[in-house]
């Protein structure tokens, strides 16, 4: 009975403090969503909302990284983005060449400081 | 990829949405996100399985790093469901503003249980950029393809990460943690055409920065609503007076 708890116990905390309270925002968007149309402007303004929301998960993953992220200086992280979101704008607005870039600085400007 | 081949049938317009994932720039990003995860999922003592399984269930980047990390370190459990869904809460919107544009005459309710479990960052961009080129009929399916793409990719690399965890120097670890955000960032910015999602964009990575900066209880939410209701109202304004 306690090896099978000690092997379920991380699915279980999986489901209820991972899944449910993750998903619950989804149904309500569910729930709130019909009968609406796009241009209603409380989809409007849920997407600014969605946006505003998204970007501050972008600032708090580089200005406040956790794990092995976070053994890497902060100037050096925020000069990999400024140096990937322009080589963004640069070329044709690639995604791609800026991740490239962004990447590229970090892993210089890291290297380069741990030696 | 151009959107705008109609596809024939669901199951066309289904492998159309597959094929845009795995050939889009979020392939790579995913992959590197996933390998990211399965080393930490890794460091932390988690399984394997146990990752590809939050990966299905909870299919949102933030939420899973929160989760890996926090039940990990044996943060108390309530503390850990309160921090998930407050980083959760962006999901909300997202649905809000994505069910309308895959709705077309005759879609039932039940039609919309998988896109709305399958919303989240990739997905929503994706989406907001490609249906509105496809005929209503076919946006459904052709999202779900897009979807299931995106997180088999996810799974798959998840796996690879979590076995090469062992051997990965800690500079690599962390560019592969880097990836999220660099990616997230461009997307959202390319995606960002109108004057007030720009706004939203520059107002919310401002905020985010100050409110945490100040230990804001709740500060992605309070992030949301003021840089969002913001950008919103401006928008409103120069409507009104255009």
């Amino acid at each position: 009975m306690n090896a099978v708890w000690t092997e379920m116990s991380p699915y279980l905390a999986l489901i209820l403090v991972g899944y449910l309270p993750n998903e619950i925002w989804r149904v309500f968007g569910l729930v709130l969503a019909r009968g609406l149309n796009e241009d209603s402007q409380i989809v409007v303004w849920s997407r600014a909302v969605a946006t505003a929301i998204l970007a501050g998960v972008i600032a708090k993953l580089i200005v406040f990284s956790t794990g092995a992220l976070a053994g890497i200086p902060l100037g050096v992280r925020i000069g990999a983005t400024v140096c990937g979101f322009l080589t963004f704008l640069a070329i044709k607005r690639s995604v791609f060449a800026g991740v490239v870039a962004g990447e590229g600085a970090l892993l210089l400007g890291g290297w380069l400081l741990g030696h | 990829m151009p959107a705008s081949a109609p596809f024939q049938s669901t199951t066309a317009a289904f492998l159309g949405g597959l094929r845009s994932a795995l050939t889009s720039a979020f392939f790579l990003v995913l992959a590197g996100t996933y390998i990211g995860m399965g080393a930490l999922a890794h460091g932390f003592g988690m399984g394997s399985w146990w990752l590809a399984l939050s990966t299905v269930l909870i299919w949102a980047a933030p939420a899973q790093v929160i989760l890996i990390s926090s039940l990990g370190a044996g943060a108390p459990l309530i503390e850990v469901a309160i921090a998930v869904s407050l980083s959760a809460v962006r999901l909300f919107p997202m649905v809000v503003a994505l069910l309308p544009l895959l709705r077309a005459e005759g879609t039932r309710l039940r039609d919309l249980l998988l896109p709305t479990h399958f919303t989240s960052v990739s997905m929503w961009v994706e989406s907001l950029r490609l249906l509105p080129g496809l005929p209503r009929e076919r946006r459904v399916a052709f999202s779900n393809g897009l979807s299931v793409g995106y997180m088999g990719t996810a799974a798959s690399f998840g796996f690879v990460g979590y076995y090469l965890a062992a051997e990965l120097p800690p500079l690599l670890a962390g560019a592969l943690l880097f990836l999220t955000p660099m990616s997230f960032l461009m997307s959202t910015a390319r995606n960002a055409k109108a004057m007030m999602d720009q706004l939203a964009l520059v107002l919310g990575l401002v905020l985010g920065t100050l409110l945490t900066a100040a230990n804001i209880q709740l500060d992605l939410m309070w992030t949301g609503i003021g840089g969002g209701t913001l950008a919103y109202v401006v928008h409103r304004l120069r409507e009104a007076t255009a």
